[in-house]
């Protein structure tokens, strides 16, 4: 796992690279901030920043995290959604991962009911690829005006350019904010005027932030430089009329709290307003060592739920509630807590899915609902059984019921998929088609519609039926040849980077950050209320 | 016999004197300035009268309004401390013919004392060895000084080095003696570069012993001890024998010190003057004579004997904490002193006026506590002392502190071999441990913030401080306009050079190659004060952003410290040329000249005469030319 971690942070910092040390420095020398240096300044400090859909465009002819960072951070003690063009990126022009990652970001903050905060620097679409990005691209617009009507307020800070179908960022924006000097706002630049009109113009006229603050009306403010920009969208946040406010006494003096486990004498925890709740009864670092290296070997999800929930304490008396523990034993189910939110838990033990297990997972979900709960999915998955007996027991039935149960569920899911998850599996464990409100993958993660190499011997059973049905001699060694690649073109388009890289999650994370990402998560989610529904489609029984 | 007594002063000598009253069973009575209210002096009396205003003229040293307090609060004695009017001979009249009871020498006495040419003629004619320049000073006689007769604590006085500015300076001297303290009188005597300031305490004729204030600052005491160290035997009994006959000379009654200077190479001493009152650094000679000087004071005052004073045990140093800035050339600080503690232990004395919370104002002497020890030995008692002041938490303000313990752990005061040149030498002008590595205490003062601001966060509480799942860059917090960078996440808190251990909004850890430090910090709005063995930091917290609206034009003249404007020079539009008087500050009866940074325009006076200017406060804009 450690290796895999590695390669992972590797994977990062292609991202955090940007367009390379070139194009950093030459931002740099003009005085410019990368977009993690503006959102560093932009949330609060000391504040987790989690960032989604790094490795978009992992695998394509587009740079790692697709010239634009996304996601949520703490804004004058409020969760927003950020979006930061990245301008080191082909001047952070937007290819069709970029769009489909500002999309994700827009669903985010859609389903969970958050202000968005966009550090617009970029020069408009890519235009080699303006095919796949044009006609979907409206929705970036759409998205814009609906989240306003939402009363999901919506501010646009202008670094720099934001021209032709680029302007409408701000000028679908509730708030503007344009940087003296910097921020370049048209439809149209002074060469595609002089082609259309005739008329002879400069960028400033036609778009600069101080004809925008003084003479259009398009920037609501007029930022001296990128600090100041950042700071009056900060004073823009703070108005939103969203944070708690202030509730802490500062005057109240607490005993150090331990930085490492083991050295725990008191937390912040003196301090009023701090969460009643234990880290995990188990140490988180144990996460590395649970997977095994070959998905074939089943691990207890038990030994994950314990180094990711809250321990003991005196609100908690138990970590985990496990329901129907005797019943469906390849799938555990119970309850805890994340950062003292509830959670239900669907973790799979053995990787396959029988009927009982389907049926199980069916009243879990439906019980999630009745008491507005929150669910959680820990993958670990080779989907459903196969065979006679099961076909016969029903499995399918059973299958469907629990995928509508997941389909219709109201409450919000979180996904995590840990080791394997193929097949209908995937989708009985709330995969991404069936819209959890975040899906995030461990490194050891593999998904598909079934393992590489059961994929790989079925075409080939198919092939060789196909040949004798023909009376045609097998070509054994074309098959060998042909078994081996399918099986490592579905390895590779199953691993988690591809898979990340489509947009199909929304990041890979280290294994040990699981509950703090499921507590983000978790926090960003109780921004609407949690109201679970007693309609599902009809089940089969 | 006295019943209710009222002190005609502040601060704490005013909780000194009261501390003795309520011992002895007398009411106590208490006056203070507005600016003053809140000290804790005022609450320990029994009364207390508000004197209406702040400046000195107007409060402590209005003998009506002190007259009419006694007589409103039926006090029937009046004790005046130090400095102000205790050693004004017409306060001294005015109290005795109000039928009050003066604590204090007759009024004749402090009258002949008052007047250093008078106490000179007065000192020759018993006896006592003066000091005196010729009428016609050559240069063989330089150098000389010239001191104020009105003067005392070192204002007013000028060093001569040269016959040629003799004249000047005495023009000037007399100038800043008229406009200080009404009396433009000055006199000239040689100047013993070398010399010790040492200094015997009499009850009446009686002597208690001798004390040595030799560790000054520009003739301000900073550390007295008692008895003077290192004097042979002869030379302490003349000296005491000179005392003795200065005080028969004037019949003296009460408490008093005469101060003599030493040279040390030769035993020779000279009289310098008589303080006809209780002196600052009293407790020294308390803690080693085993007497209550203010009780004696108030005996004699009722006709009593005073007590004997018994064979000196043992050795004790105090030293004077001022509120100020050793590295801005000591310029007095004002404001809110968030947090002053100092351990009280055995043999530790602590006369404070302040107390956590208290504000320091800029109208009266910067002193913020006198802090004694009393050991056997001289070496123990500075040893004590030092450790005393280092682990003394001081925050809100400035202080000498950091100087204070340093001169305790000099080898030439440890010695006994100081002068009143010491504090002179340029070793003593830099500011100790600025050369020390601060990266520990400010990555404390980081992490502390890091953790206050957790401890406030309203959301995602419990999630790890500054975690990110895609690490780009460290978080920064920004310190004296300087960044500490660190980085937060799953296993707590990393920074440059050591291990963090634990962290809290009040205390961090810090592990280096095994050794564990614990700092402690104390998070405020703007500043932050790490305090760890052995030092204290204070560390302006630089916001993130700060509104154009409100950032500093450049070419701003900013108020060096706090106090009042007295003049203005110049006008908005003016043409002025580098190094022009802008206006004058005046602080602490110090004129502070404000001038123009370089050639240029006034295009802002935020000022006029008169007006309250804290430290920093914007008081003139001038636009270079070149701009």
């Amino acid at each position: 796992m450690l290796e895999k971690l590695e390669a992972l942070d590797a994977e990062h910092a292609k991202a955090v690279a940007g367009g390379g040390q070139k194009y950093v420095d030459r931002h740099h020398a003009r005085g410019k901030l990368l977009p993690r240096e503006r959102i560093e300044l932009l949330v609060d400090p000391g504040s987790a920043f989690l960032e989604l859909s790094p490795l978009a465009g992992w695998g394509s002819d587009f740079a790692v995290g697709a010239s634009v960072v996304t996601g949520i951070g703490v804004v004058e003690g409020v969760e927003c959604v950020i979006t930061a063009n990245d301008p080191t990126v082909k001047g952070g022009a937007s290819n069709p991962w970029t769009v489909k990652k500002i999309f994700r970001a827009s669903q985010i903050a859609e389903e969970n009911g958050l202000p968005t905060v966009a550090l617009v620097e970029s020069g408009g679409a890519d235009l080699p690829t303006q095919k796949e990005i044009f006609i979907p691209g409206g929705r970036l617009f759409r998205d814009i005006t609906r989240a306003s009507a939402r009363k999901e307020p919506t501010i646009a800070l202008v670094f720099g350019n934001s021209t032709a179908g680029g302007a409408y960022v701000p000028g679908m924006s509730d708030y503007t904010v344009m940087v003296k000097e910097q921020a370049k706002v048209f439809l149209g630049g002074p060469p595609l005027v002089k082609m259309a009109t005739g008329e002879e113009s400069d960028d400033e006229s036609l778009g600069g932030a101080e004809m925008h603050a003084r003479t259009s009306g398009l920037a609501d403010y007029l930022a001296e430089d990128e600090h100041d920009a950042i700071r009056i969208g900060r004073r823009i946040v703070a108005r939103l009329n969203r944070g708690a406010g202030f509730t802490g006494d500062p005057g109240k003096p607490a005993l150090p709290h331990a930085n490492n486990a083991g050295e725990a004498t008191v937390s912040r925890g003196e301090w009023p307003g701090r969460p009643a709740y234990a880290e995990p009864d188990a140490d988180p670092d144990g996460l590395l060592d649970l997977v095994p290296a070959d998905l074939k070997e089943p691990f207890d999800p038990r030994e994950v739920i314990a180094r990711v929930v809250d321990g003991v304490s005196a609100g908690n008396g138990v970590a985990f509630d496990e329901f129907k523990p005797l019943y469906g034993s390849s799938l555990v189910t119970g309850w805890a807590r994340i950062h003292g939110h509830q959670v239900g838990i669907l973790a799979n033990a053995q990787g396959v899915l029988f009927s009982e297990e389907a049926q199980k997972a069916t009243q879990f979900i439906q019980l999630a609902n009745q008491v507005d709960t929150p669910l959680l999915f820990l993958h670990n998955t080779t989907g459903y059984m196969v065979g006679a007996d099961y076909e016969q027991g029903g499995i399918i039935k059973h299958g469907a019921m629990m995928i509508n149960a997941v389909s219709n569920s109201a409450v919000p899911h979180l996904s995590v998929i840990m080791g394997a998850s193929y097949g209908a599996g995937n989708y009985g464990m709330n995969g991404r088609a069936f819209d959890p409100r975040f899906l995030f993958t461990w490194p050891s993660a593999k998904s598909a519609v079934m393992g590489p190499a059961q994929l790989a011997g079925v075409l080939s059973i198919v092939a060789r039926a196909a040949a004798e049905a023909k009376g045609q001699d097998y070509d054994e060694e074309g098959d060998a040849g042909m078994r081996a690649y399918v099986e490592q073109m579905v390895e590779e388009a199953s691993l988690p980077y591809a898979l990340s890289g489509m947009l199909y999650d929304d990041g890979v994370i280290d294994p040990r950050d699981t509950r703090t990402v499921l507590g983000i998560c978790l926090s960003v989610i109780a921004n609407r209320p949690i109201v679970g529904t007693d309609r599902f489609g009809v089940f089969r029984m | 016999m006295i019943t209710r007594l009222m002190v005609a002063n502040r601060g704490e000598i005013a909780s000194r004197v009261f501390r003795t009253c309520r011992s002895l069973g007398i009411e106590t009575v208490a006056v203070h300035s507005d600016a003053d209210a809140a000290l804790p002096y005022v609450r320990e009396a029994d009364l207390a009268v508000r004197l209406r205003g702040n400046t000195p003229a107007e409060t402590y040293l209005d003998v009506d309004l002190l007259l009419d307090a006694a007589r409103r609060t039926g006090a029937d004695a009046i004790h005046p401390g130090y400095g102000f009017l205790s050693e004004n001979a017409g306060f001294a009249a005015a109290v005795e013919a109000a039928g009050l009871t003066w604590i204090g020498p007759a009024p004749a006495s402090i009258e002949a004392m008052g007047s250093k040419v008078e106490a000179k003629r007065i000192m020759r004619e018993a006896g006592v060895p003066v000091l005196e320049a010729p009428a016609e000073p050559t240069e063989d006689d330089l150098p000389l000084i010239v001191k104020a007769s009105a003067g005392g604590g070192g204002r007013g006085m000028r060093i001569v080095r040269s016959l040629d500015d003799l004249d000047r300076e005495v023009a000037a001297a007399q100038a800043e003696a008229a406009s200080a303290f009404g009396d433009g009188t000055v006199f000239v005597e040689p100047y013993v570069e070398h010399g010790r300031h040492v200094e015997v305490q009499v009850v009446g004729s009686g002597v208690y012993g001798d004390r040595d204030c030799s560790v000054q600052r520009r003739h301000q005491k900073v550390v007295e001890e008692a008895p003077a160290p290192g004097l042979p035997d002869e030379v302490r009994t003349a000296l005491h024998e000179a005392a003795r006959r200065a005080a028969e000379a004037i019949d003296y009654r009460g408490a008093g010190t005469v101060e003599f200077l030493l040279d040390p190479a030769t035993g020779r001493f000279w009289f310098l003057e008589m303080n006809t009152r209780l002196q600052v650094e009293h407790p020294v000679t308390e803690a080693v004579q085993g007497v209550d000087l203010v009780a004696a004071q108030i005996a004699v005052a009722e006709g009593a004997a005073a007590p004997p004073a018994g064979p000196p045990q043992g050795h004790a140093i105090e030293v004077r904490l001022y509120a100020e800035d050793p590295a801005a050339d000591h310029a007095p600080q004002s404001g809110v002193l968030t947090r002053f503690e100092i351990p009280v232990e055995d043999g530790i004395r602590v006369d404070a006026g302040h107390e956590s919370g208290s504000e320091v104002s800029t109208y009266y002497d910067a002193m913020l506590a006198k802090v004694v020890a009393h050991a056997p030995t001289r070496t123990a008692a500075a040893r004590k002392l030092a450790g005393v002041l280092s682990r003394a938490t001081i925050h809100g303000v400035r202080t000498n502190r950091d100087q204070l313990v340093a001169i305790l752990r000099d080898e030439v005061f440890l010695a006994g071999e100081m002068t009143t040149a010491l504090l002179a030498q340029p070793r003593w002008s830099s500011r100790p441990g600025a050369s020390e590595d601060e990266s520990r205490p400010r990555l404390a003062a980081a992490l502390a913030i890091a953790e206050t601001d957790a401890a406030l966060r309203t959301v995602q509480q419990g999630i790890p401080v500054g975690w990110r799942n895609v690490v780009s860059q460290p978080q920064l917090t920004v310190l004296d306009d300087e960044a500490v960078a660190w980085w937060g996440g799953r296993d707590g808190y990393a920074g440059e050079g050591a291990t963090v251990v634990a962290a809290s909004p009040t205390a961090v850890i810090l592990e280096v190659d095994g050794v564990r430090t614990t700092y402690a910090v104390a998070v405020g709005e703007g500043v932050v004060d790490v305090d760890w063995p052995g030092g204290h930091a204070a560390y302006v917290r630089t916001p993130r952003f700060t509104d154009p609206a409100d950032a500093v034009a450049s070419g701003s003249l900013l108020a060096p410290m706090p106090g009042t404007v007295t003049v203005v020079h110049v006008a908005v539009g003016d043409e002025v040329a580098a190094g022009q008087p802008v206006l004058v500050l005046e602080a602490m009866k110090m004129q502070h000249t404000v001038a123009a940074p370089t050639a240029g325009t006034v295009t802002e006076i935020d000022v006029e005469t008169g007006a309250q200017v804290a430290a920093g406060d914007v008081l003139a804009v001038v636009e270079g030319d070149e701009a």
